[in-house]
């Protein structure tokens, strides 16, 4: 399955400041696990070593929240990841 | 001329330069901005090496390594990191690297670092993968050491000591949970408590759940080991077991609570502390608004007061226990020390005399000194 990621600016280092990547496979796991072959270290911040969703990340495909990596992805489908920032 | 200190503050990592006389100082970066940075430490067996502990911002734990004394950064391949846990299973997972260790002399590469929740990790590539200390991370008794009561940043784990004769000899501290050391590289551990109070605690002889602020172990003499602890100032002679309270002899006004203790680079009577209030509910800000470091030079029999230059009223200075060291490097040793008001002051002759050296930094995490 083809897809689009949404990077939110703090992880845009790890992907050479591209603010939206394509992505391949037929989960969220699938998609964070081939970003993370082109984009070394970026799942880690995404996602803890348990594989859970880090406390200030949330995952949307389209406009459903994830809340388990095993949430499936479809070809056009858009992969949103954002930072809930918070605090001073 | 390089950087003499890193500062790691809550909001990046900071460094700064002395003009050739000392006089003034100048103040770069920031690095990292945004990024929170607990401990920056270079390398005293390959200069060029410094590594940074770091949480970057929301996104979780890493560790970011230097291999030209600062001017650019990788980030660790494999942060430290929990193993995953069995199907069923509630894992563990590093909120913060909070505090850094070279390794031995002998095992050039190999570093140390202490997380939150309460982890020890060991890299031996220079910081590039780090592995679980399994001996500690999965000792049988590491929940009840180590059961997850936290301070606000959480349950730390801090001062690595490595002793200097002996690469398997170390010691740790978690706060709160006590100190540990084991003889066997890692493999086992035993509490190292004996005589530190823990005024928190129902049992006056607890062999652990105390809470140590900072650990430090003579670098010539290691048989040598001060204490700044939540509830007083000790040494303890190896091998003897029992930590001994030479906190006894601050004044009674100004108590023995703080966080940082620094120790003198050869002498090992000597040792600094920057006392703080622990009355109450525990403001952790100079006493009565007056700061002032305190030096022993007999071991902790007796503690004479450095305040010149420091503020005289209304300074309410916090010092974070990565806050402060010493640098052989100046003329009768050097002191530093960062307050969580963005503040560094220096202290000329061993504490003498202060200045200010830099102001409206961020919260300061860490200072330590180049090499």
């Amino acid at each position: 399955m083809s897809c689009t990621v949404r990077i939110p600016s703090p992880l845009r280092s790890y992907t050479g400041g591209a603010a939206r990547v394509p992505g391949e496979g037929g989960t969220v796991e699938e998609v964070l696990a081939g970003l993370e072959q082109r984009f070394a270290g970026i799942r880690f911040r995404m996602v803890d070593e348990q594989s859970r969703i880090r406390r200030h990340i949330r995952l949307y495909v389209n406009t459903a929240e994830v809340t388990a990596l095993s949430h499936p992805v479809k070809t056009g489908d858009i992969v949103h990841v954002i930072c809930a920032l918070s605090g001073g | 001329m390089a950087p003499a200190l890193w500062i790691g503050t809550r909001k990046g990592m900071f460094t700064l330069r002395p003009d050739a006389r000392r006089r003034g100082w100048k103040v770069s970066g920031p690095q990292f901005l945004g990024h929170v940075i607990h401990h920056v430490v270079q390398d005293p067996r390959d200069p060029k090496v410094l590594l940074i502990a770091a949480k970057t911002g929301h996104l979780g734990p890493t560790v970011y390594r230097s291999g030209d004394r600062g001017r650019t950064w990788q980030e660790a391949t494999r942060p430290p990191a929990f193993p995953k846990a069995g199907e069923g299973e509630q894992g563990r997972a590093v909120e913060r690297v909070f505090w850094l260790t070279p390794g031995h002399s002998s095992e050039r590469g190999t570093w140390y670092a202490g997380t939150s929740p309460a982890g020890l990790f060991r890299s031996e590539d220079g910081g590039e993968h780090w592995q679980p200390v399994a001996g500690f991370n999965d000792h049988p008794m590491r929940p009840q050491w180590a059961p997850g009561n936290g301070t606000p940043d959480g349950e730390l784990t801090h001062s690595i000591n490595v002793d200097p004769r002996d690469p398997k000899r170390l010691y740790i501290a978690i706060s709160p949970g006590g100190v540990f050391e084991s003889t066997d590289g890692g493999a086992d551990w035993k509490p190292l408590n004996e005589g530190c109070a823990a005024d928190f605690l129902p049992d006056a002889n607890a062999p652990f759940g105390h809470d140590p602020h900072c650990v430090a172990v003579h670098p010539h003499f290691p048989d040598r080991l001060y204490q700044q602890n939540h509830c007083g100032i000790y040494r303890l002679d190896r091998p003897g077991r029992r930590w001994v309270r030479i906190g006894r002899a601050m004044p009674k006004k100004v108590g023995d609570i703080g966080f940082p203790i620094v120790l003198h680079p050869t002498d090992p009577l000597t040792a600094w502390v920057l006392p703080m209030d622990g009355q109450t509910v525990w403001p952790r800000t100079s006493i009565e608004g007056k700061p002032a470091v305190y030096r022993t030079s007999d071991g902790g029999k007796s503690w004479r007061r450095l305040d010149r230059g420091l503020p005289a009223r209304q300074a309410w200075l916090t010092v974070l226990r990565q806050a402060m060291c010493s640098d052989a490097r100046m003329p009768g040793i050097g002191l530093y020390f960062g307050t969580t008001g963005g503040e560094v002051w220096a202290g000329a002759n061993g504490g003498e005399s202060w200045r200010c050296i830099a102001r409206h930094l961020p919260e300061i995490y860490s200072v330590t000194h180049a090499v």
